[in-house]
């Protein structure tokens, strides 16, 4: 991206008249951005401004009406053991799932980039599938396989004659939505990964065989490096994808209601108090908290992924 | 897409194969339990084995269940799911496909800030403005109505992006400059010029668009109440609710048999169109 609004600078001087009359029509620029704008400052700038405005007011109960309280909302929060416990279940989500989900993907890629896979493009399209598929039909297709009435846990508990296989009890949960969301997403993230491997020059890898450099080493030297933009970006899409985890553990909930609560992460928490509770203005304050931290995380990771080498 | 431009040419090997059916194995197994369950009658669910058929071949008595069910909601949901897709993520592909072409050939004052805005709001996670939006939205008097779910899918930050690197490479200046010498306007130039040029990576994201509203679950479930306007994920799982509660009517094998439908759409778009959004998706990737 860099790179081509820095090419458009470095273009030849042109003499002054041209650029007057092009600083005129550049402004036109304006006629083609204007209306995706327009639909973005209604669906994304005002209701940002609107849960801001929210967050800083508190409904009177006994009274009615609307009362400033400042940031009393943002110190209730930070102070909310149910947030924390949310938080902290998308947190460990967040740091086993999307390290899992990513290194698959980069394995696929690689293996089909390689050359040394027999049917690569068959692998290619049937690892892409699942995205095709709509997460409510994964969550609900899942929950079934999951489930002892049908399922194809209760298929290897009859086999083994046991009991032991509960993907929706309690401990299991997490890893079983884990599981669904991985199953979702590795073949995105690999066509992601695939693309950019397309995009290296044969000539690399030329200067590579003549260095004798093997399979291995032609990977770290060659392929690693020239997929660090696209793992950064697949990075923070799937962090921001991780907190905001609300699809799977709200379709499971109706599987499992005893396991999963209202308040299971912060986005099911932040939608409960809405609209089970009530709470509009304290379900706002959530879902900026979140917005600001996933904010952070996703501008840090850009900073540390744009200037280490991997 | 051909074979690696490799100089080595390198055997291809039976391990990394076999390591990768695996994987494959992994990948199918849902899709192929849906496939067999589509095929089996409520009793069946439950007595036979999920990865073989049932006792009876009930496939198309399900389908046709499935679409009468309830007078027909399934094709209700149908119709109103395509209705979602074609005004919202046609609407996305246009609006991204101009703003992407604005910003990669027109040098405005703005421009910056304009990247900048979007790149912080993308941070900002969808899910976390949908309260606000469905308090707004209900304010004005859009909730329950078609509006509330067409009008957030006519934005695709990711779409913009992708349009705006791609027209960066895929328009040459020289190709635009010589159809103003010949005297045509901005727009008509975007139109009879650009959008040619545009094509593969238009239908990448129209693509992209068409799954995410396409797959559109929680956007809807707080916009709709009334059933006759949800599209098939709301649907679905209203269905699948179905089963527990008070009064529970489970329908398990409409939800499975409606469930395979609503993938097949999609599987089959992205199969036919492979070529396209390959080509697209790589264009992209390269920044």
């Amino acid at each position: 991206m860099a790179e081509s609004v820095a090419q458009d600078h470095i273009r030849p001087l042109r003499a002054t008249g041209t650029r007057r009359r092009r600083a005129g029509r550049d402004g036109k620029g304006w006629l083609f951005v204007g209306p995706f704008l327009a639909v973005f400052a209604l669906t994304f700038l005002a209701p940002i401004g609107y849960a801001i405005y929210l967050s800083l007011f508190r409904e009177q109960a006994f009274f009615g009406g609307r009362v400033f309280v400042g940031l009393d909302n943002y110190l209730d929060a930070l102070q909310d053991p149910k947030f924390w416990e949310a938080f902290g279940r998308v947190a460990v989500f967040l740091v086993v799932q999307v390290p899992v989900m990513l290194i698959l993907a980069l394995l696929a890629a690689l293996a089909i980039d390689s050359a040394r896979l027999h049917a690569a493009s068959f692998f290619r399209i049937v690892i892409f599938l699942p995205y095709a598929v709509p997460g409510v039909v994964a969550v609900l297709m899942w929950g079934y396989i999951y489930g002892n009435n049908f399922g194809l846990a209760a298929d290897l508990n009859d086999l083994f004659g046991t009991s032991a296989i509960q993907p929706l009890s309690g401990t299991w949960m997490l890893p079983s939505i884990a599981n669904i969301v991985t199953w979702e997403f590795v073949g995105y993230n690999m066509l992601i990964f695939y693309s950019a491997l397309r995009t290296i020059p044969g000539e690399l890898y030329e200067a590579a065989a003549i260095d004798g450099a093997g399979t291995f080493r032609t990977i770290r030297a060659v392929k690693l490096p020239a997929l660090r933009g696209a793992i950064v970006i697949a990075t923070i899409f799937s962090i921001i994808g991780s907190f905001q985890l609300f699809n799977e553990p709200n379709i499971l909930r109706t599987l499992a209601p005893n396991v999963i609560t209202t308040y299971y992460t912060p986005n099911m928490y932040a939608y409960n108090l809405s609209f089970a509770g009530q709470q509009f203005n304290y379900s706002a304050t959530i879902a900026i908290v979140m917005g600001v931290i996933t904010a952070i995380i996703a501008y840090v990771v850009q900073l540390r992924g744009s200037r280490e080498a991997l | 897409m051909s074979t690696t431009i490799s100089p080595l040419r390198p055997k291809r090997s039976r391990l990394l194969t076999g390591v990768m059916v695996v994987y494959l194995v992994y990948t199918l197994v849902p899709l192929l339990w849906l496939l067999l369950s589509a095929t089996k009658t409520q009793a069946d669910l439950l007595s036979s084995p999920g990865l073989w058929f049932g006792r009876s071949f009930a496939f198309f008595t399900n389908i046709k269940d499935t679409l009468t069910y309830n007078d027909g909601i399934f094709l209700r949901w149908l119709g109103n799911t395509v209705l979602y897709v074609v005004v919202g993520a046609g609407g996305a592909t246009l609006l991204a496909t101009a703003a992407g072409y604005g910003l990669a050939k027109y040098k405005f004052a703005g421009r910056r800030a304009v990247f900048a805005v979007l790149l912080g709001a993308v941070a900002v996670p969808g899910t976390a403005l949908a309260v606000p939006t469905f308090l707004m939205f209900s304010n004005l008097g859009l909730t329950n109505t078609v509006w509330a779910i067409i009008i957030p899918s006519l934005v695709s930050p990711f779409g913009l992006y992708l349009m705006w690197v791609y027209a960066t490479d895929a328009v040459p200046h020289e190709l635009l400059e010589a159809a103003r010498i010949d005297g045509a306007g901005e727009v008509r130039t975007f139109f009879t010029v650009a959008l040619r040029l545009l094509a593969p990576g238009i239908v990448t994201t129209l693509l992209f668009a068409v799954v995410s509203t396409w797959n559109n679950y929680f956007l809807p479930l707080i916009m709709l109440s009334k059933p006759n306007l949800y599209p098939l994920t709301v649907g679905l799982t209203q269905w699948s609710n179905q089963a527990t509660g008070v009064g529970a009517r489970p329908i398990y094998n409409l939800v499975i048999t409606g469930s395979l439908l609503t993938i097949v759409p999609l599987v089959v778009a992205f199969l036919l169109l492979q070529r396209f959004w390959q080509s697209g998706l790589s264009a992209g990737s390269v920044k």
